[in-house]
């Protein structure tokens, strides 16, 4: 019997291994399967090199997306690297158990709240206080502030774990060498905590890309290259949400494209920072 | 348990009575009713049914969206038996059915309530939305950049007012865009010097309409043909309708479906 449950069990859970695989493996066939028409028809370097998106003249160019998407992306990372590695820090090394009790749950909540709310409050509260800057509020800074609220969460409870795994020996041997607190977090502990760093950035990077629902409703969705933080701007994801509702023939099979090439751009992403980790890695070691 | 059997019983039994009385009548309408298309039709179209199928139980009306162009093509293929639009027929899709105009309804080009400037041409919102005028002080306004605000690609109020307005202009790229007439009130609600068109049914005190070539945005004035934006909502049908069809599209234009119709915030047409 106890063998017949450890043989079962590992059945169950290669089944629920195999069952995820299935989805995402349905997800890009259909997605694909949808898409590659469009791509075909419209050619792939007019497609994503086109600069002008209007189906109903038959343009198809994504490129103004992309590039917001991109914009949009890095914008909230270069906020919440910094934010996130403080929170970090503080958590992990320099905050009393006590105060790391109330902290930490603080921070991880924001993890639980839809992304709708964040919208809602980007909408009302953040957009006006961002014209006040100039342009119309409906901006890349918008969108990359509700961002970096959104992955902040990420950064920090990932980071956390990665510079409390550092062995206590690392803190100890910097510290009774004269190292001050700082010097020890700045030269022990964050080169030895790198790789888990890195990750949570990456992760954070994955969610900021494929948010939708806040960033239609902060970045304006214009359909232009974004020359400062402050222009409107759209992204690939938005496009889909925004026009699936109505869109029917070429059209609807172009958004499906967009799909396509925002499967493929999470794939470069996610390559470019997996060898960025390994390199780090292996400096770590030498 | 007894009771409960001879309830049910009693009322399976006037059930069948009641249907034995209605096939001998010969008068009573039965059969499905199939309707897809425009989603700001759908609404509509749902309580125009709801009303018809409660005088006639025996009716059975499908109501779904997919838009107006999707409503054209269900049409002419036979996939619904009516096809619902939220606009004019093109030319190229004229010939190809049968039009009934079931209301209308009144596009309001509105502004942020702090605005100052009450009245445009249909040129001057045609320059706006062309962004060939940027500034409102271009239209008599203060010296501060108009924040243009449309419906995405698709959408039948936009197709509607392009088709009304822009007159093969082209709605600006540098426009923001938003998916649905309340996104873009509450967008529009919140952008002073913001300019952008919502359905009359959207319409309140959270943005102000504008006038149109000297014409108040109301219903009176949609009504009687002097606002010029206004756009037909559409039932098509591939033939002639007959039978249960044309038993539900007469009681759209009913006295009772009219009364509905401006419930629902649109106008009817007779």
């Amino acid at each position: 019997m106890r063998r017949f449950i450890d043989r079962a069990s590992r059945y169950v859970v290669l089944l629920a291994a195999s069952i995820s695989f299935l989805i995402l493996f349905a997800i890009a066939f259909f997605i694909i399967a949808r898409g590659l028409p469009a791509i075909q028809e419209i050619g792939l370097v007019e497609f994503v090199t086109g600069t002008v998106w209007r189906p109903g003249q038959g343009q198809y160019g994504i490129l103004p997306m992309i590039v917001g998407s991109v914009a949009a992306t890095f914008g909230s990372l270069i906020l919440a690297i910094p934010m996130g590695l403080g929170c970090a820090i503080l958590l992990a090394e320099i905050a009393g158990r006590r105060a790391r009790r109330f902290l930490r749950p603080v921070v991880e909540l924001l993890v639980g709240i839809p992304s709708v709310v964040y919208g809602l409050v980007g909408m009302v509260l953040l957009v006006p206080l961002v014209r006040n800057l100039g342009g119309n509020g409906y901006s890349v800074l918008a969108a990359s502030i509700v961002l970096m609220a959104m992955i902040l969460p990420t950064i920090t409870s990932i980071s956390e774990d990665a510079i409390r795994a550092v062995p206590r020996a690392y803190r100890e041997a910097s510290l009774a060498m004269g190292a001050t607190q700082w010097q020890t977090i700045r030269h022990v502990l964050l080169p030895a905590a790198r790789s888990g760093i890195g990750a949570s950035i990456v992760l954070g990077m994955g969610r900021a890309v494929g948010e939708t629902m806040a960033m239609i409703m902060v970045i304006g969705n214009s359909i232009k290259f974004p020359t400062s933080p402050l222009d409107s701007a759209r992204t690939l994801t938005g496009n889909i949400a925004l026009e699936i509702n109505y869109a029917s023939g070429l059209h609807e099979d172009a958004l499906f494209a967009t799909g396509i090439i925002l499967l493929v751009f999470i794939i470069i992403l996610n390559t470019i920072s997996f060898f960025a980790l390994r390199r780090s890695r292996a400096q770590n070691i030498a | 348990m007894r009771k409960v059997f001879a309830k049910w019983s009693t009322g399976i039994l006037s059930l069948v009575a009641l249907a034995i009385a209605l096939t001998g009548c010969g008068g009573a309408l039965s059969g499905t009713i199939t309707e897809s298309g425009s989603t700001t039709v759908q609404p509509l179209a749902e309580k125009l049914a709801a009303a018809f199928t409660e005088e006639n139980p025996d009716v059975e009306i499908i109501v779904q969206g997919g838009g107006s162009g999707q409503g054209f093509k269900d049409a002419v293929d036979g996939i619904s038996d009516i096809g619902a639009l939220s606009r004019e027929l093109k030319t190229e899709e004229a010939g190809q059915v049968v039009k009934h105009v079931i209301a209308r309804d009144g596009i309001a080009i509105v502004v942020h309530p702090s605005t100052t400037v009450s009245n445009l041409t249909k040129e001057q919102v045609r320059d706006i939305f062309a962004g060939n005028i940027t500034n409102w002080n271009e239209v008599g306004g203060p010296n501060q950049e108009i924040v243009v605000i449309s419906r995405e690609e698709g959408s039948g109020t936009r197709g509607a007012f392009e088709e009304m307005v822009m007159e093969g202009d082209l709605i600006t790229t540098e426009a923001l865009f938003y998916n649905s007439n309340g996104a873009l009130k509450t967008a529009v609600a919140g952008a002073p010097y913001s300019i952008g068109f919502l359905s009359f049914g959207y319409l309140d005190s959270s943005v102000k309409a504008l006038s149109i070539n000297g014409t108040p945005a109301t219903v009176e004035n949609a009504k009687s043909g002097v606002y010029p934006i206004v756009r037909p909502l559409l039932f098509v049908t591939k033939s002639e309708p007959e039978g249960l069809v044309k038993e539900f599209i007469d009681f759209c234009l009913s006295e009772e479906g009219q009364a509905i119709v401006e419930e629902e915030g649109y106008l009817s047409v007779t």
